[in-house]
């Protein structure tokens, strides 16, 4: 299976099984469907009015090297089952919500202003300790862990992280694991004894904006006044972003049907000089006037391609910055395996309420029927984990025969069931855009390999 | 030398089934996202 896209004039060709990039020439380009179709004579037939045969003589020596050498029009081996689903599932990753409280009010939150449905609550340093337990247990033989901070507003609950990170270190120390933490925040509460407590930590922070002034206060305003919330956090955020060298984290923004314009906010993040970025479709019920609809996609993929002209040009201007959708290791990226779990929501990452409760991922905290268990008494519900684990791009049908699988590992389980109320059926305006994001991160993986002319 | 088609990496994905799944990577919402998983720019920790 292959995926052809055309940017700019580059012929891209994507073999989906094998994972290699070509670009290709007009004559290669016509002539690689009929590869596997027509014989010989036929293809040389069919583009003789465009193509002298000899030309399409070499074309075809060129597909056929590729081919036996595996790269392009590869067959997948994995149809019939995965090997590697056959060991018990391990959790490496968890999202602990310390806090259920939120100092800001964004209308598009999926945890409904913080509480997730529930009480306005901050989890306990002992509730913390029994995550970080379950985490380290659960994890089994994996060295490397992570524990993402995450609310509501983590920082409400900022004592009870500084122990948890304290605690967390001694106790993988011990068992000769390490936990990587990170910490995802609104800013609202940063300062310097926190922020240096970050830094020393070497703590990873995900800090929520998303773009220009009049966009982000439309949607991210004060608890209590309503207020817009750009003019307090911005100041903070830059504060931050130069006390560690302009490394180690993400601004990250959503953008909504309300700017369809995003590549604006994206710049806009970066003309403030933040180098590492990520500014996403939101994500909610359809029935939301915020949220994106099918008519919105032509206007959303013209402002992708937009971002990624920008991008390049920054690029070659040596002022770059990262959009993170746009990061691909091509040569060095993760195996079927990894590919296969996707995000591991359920089985291999799962949120933790600040009672203690166990979700699929921090999207599904509240959904009654997706509760797993309590890390105090670990997971009760296997058969809901088994679901989630059999959730994957073989299984599911549209997956099966979508050329981006092996790239979006399947799409978020939570947007499937808030779209199609099954982890089985994919949010089929995610993966729009998420094959047109792909689509753009190939290109500039192009251009920087410098393979667009040919 | 290819004329017609430029080949930008070489990879083989089905053949990472073999060596692959140490499972040491970082869960793909855990980078920055939460909201749109993409697994396809995950980094090998191998």
């Amino acid at each position: 299976m292959i995926h052809k896209f055309e940017i700019e004039g580059t012929k891209i060709v994507l073999d989906v099984n094998s994972g290699t990039v070509h670009v290709m020439d007009a004559a290669a380009w016509d002539v690689v469907d009929d590869f596997r179709v027509l014989s010989e004579e036929e293809i040389i037939a069919k583009h003789a009015r465009k193509y002298h045969p000899e030309e399409v003589r070499e074309v075809l020596a060129e597909i056929s090297r590729l081919v036996t050498e595996g790269t392009l029009l590869a067959e997948d081996s994995y149809t019939g089952g995965v090997p590697v689903y056959d060991a018990p599932p391990v959790v490496k990753s968890i999202c602990l919500n310390v806090s259920h409280d939120c100092n800001l009010r964004c209308s598009y939150c999926f945890a409904g202003s913080g509480h997730f449905g529930g009480n306005r609550t901050l989890m306990t340093f002992e509730t913390g300790c029994q995550a970080i337990d379950f985490l380290l247990a659960q994890s089994a033989g994996r060295r490397h862990c992570e524990l993402d901070f995450f609310g509501g507003e983590p920082l409400m609950n900022i004592e009870t992280v500084r122990k948890l990170v304290s605690y967390g270190k001694t106790r993988a120390a011990g068992k000769k694991k390490e936990i990587k933490f990170t910490l995802t925040t609104n800013a609202l509460l940063l300062n310097d004894e926190i922020t240096d407590f970050l830094n020393s930590e070497n703590i990873s922070v995900v800090l929520s904006l998303d773009g220009r002034p009049a966009v982000n206060d439309a949607m991210r305003a004060m608890a209590g006044t309503g207020r817009g919330s750009y003019a307090l956090i911005r100041p903070k955020i830059t504060s931050f972003v130069n006390s560690r060298n302009n490394e180690n984290y993400f601004v990250r923004g959503t953008f909504t049907r309300y700017n369809l314009d995003f590549s604006r906010d994206a710049l806009h993040l970066a003309d403030l000089g933040y180098r590492y970025i990520s500014v996403e479709p939101v994500v909610g019920s359809p029935a939301e006037d915020w949220s994106i609809k099918e008519g919105d996609l032509p206007e959303i993929f013209n402002e992708y391609e937009t971002l990624t002209g920008e991008y390049l040009r920054r690029m070659k201007e040596d002022r770059p910055f990262e959009f993170f959708h746009f990061n691909l290791d091509l040569n060095n990226g993760p195996c079927i395996p990894k590919r296969l779990s996707g995000c591991g929501a359920g089985h291999e990452y799962m949120a933790v309420t600040p009672e203690g409760d166990l979700y699929p991922c921090h999207q599904f905290v509240g959904r009654e029927q997706f509760l797993l268990g309590n890390v105090l008494n670990g997971v009760t519900n296997m058969e809901l984990v088994n679901k989630f684990r059999q959730a994957h791009i073989y299984n599911k049908e549209k997956c099966r025969s979508c050329w981006a699988r092996f790239h979006c590992g399947g799409g978020c389980h939570a947007n499937a069931e808030l779209a199609n109320a099954t982890i089985m059926e994919p949010y089929h305006i995610g993966c729009e855009l998420e094959k047109k994001r792909l689509e753009c991160a190939i290109y500039t993986q192009v251009l920087k390999a410098g393979y667009n002319e040919i | 030398m290819s004329k017609h088609i430029k080949t930008v990496n070489k990879l083989n994905l089905q053949e990472t089934v073999k060596k692959g799944g140490c499972g040491e990577c970082q869960a793909s919402c855990q980078s920055a996202c939460k909201t749109s998983c993409t697994v396809g720019n995950q980094v090998c920790a191998k």
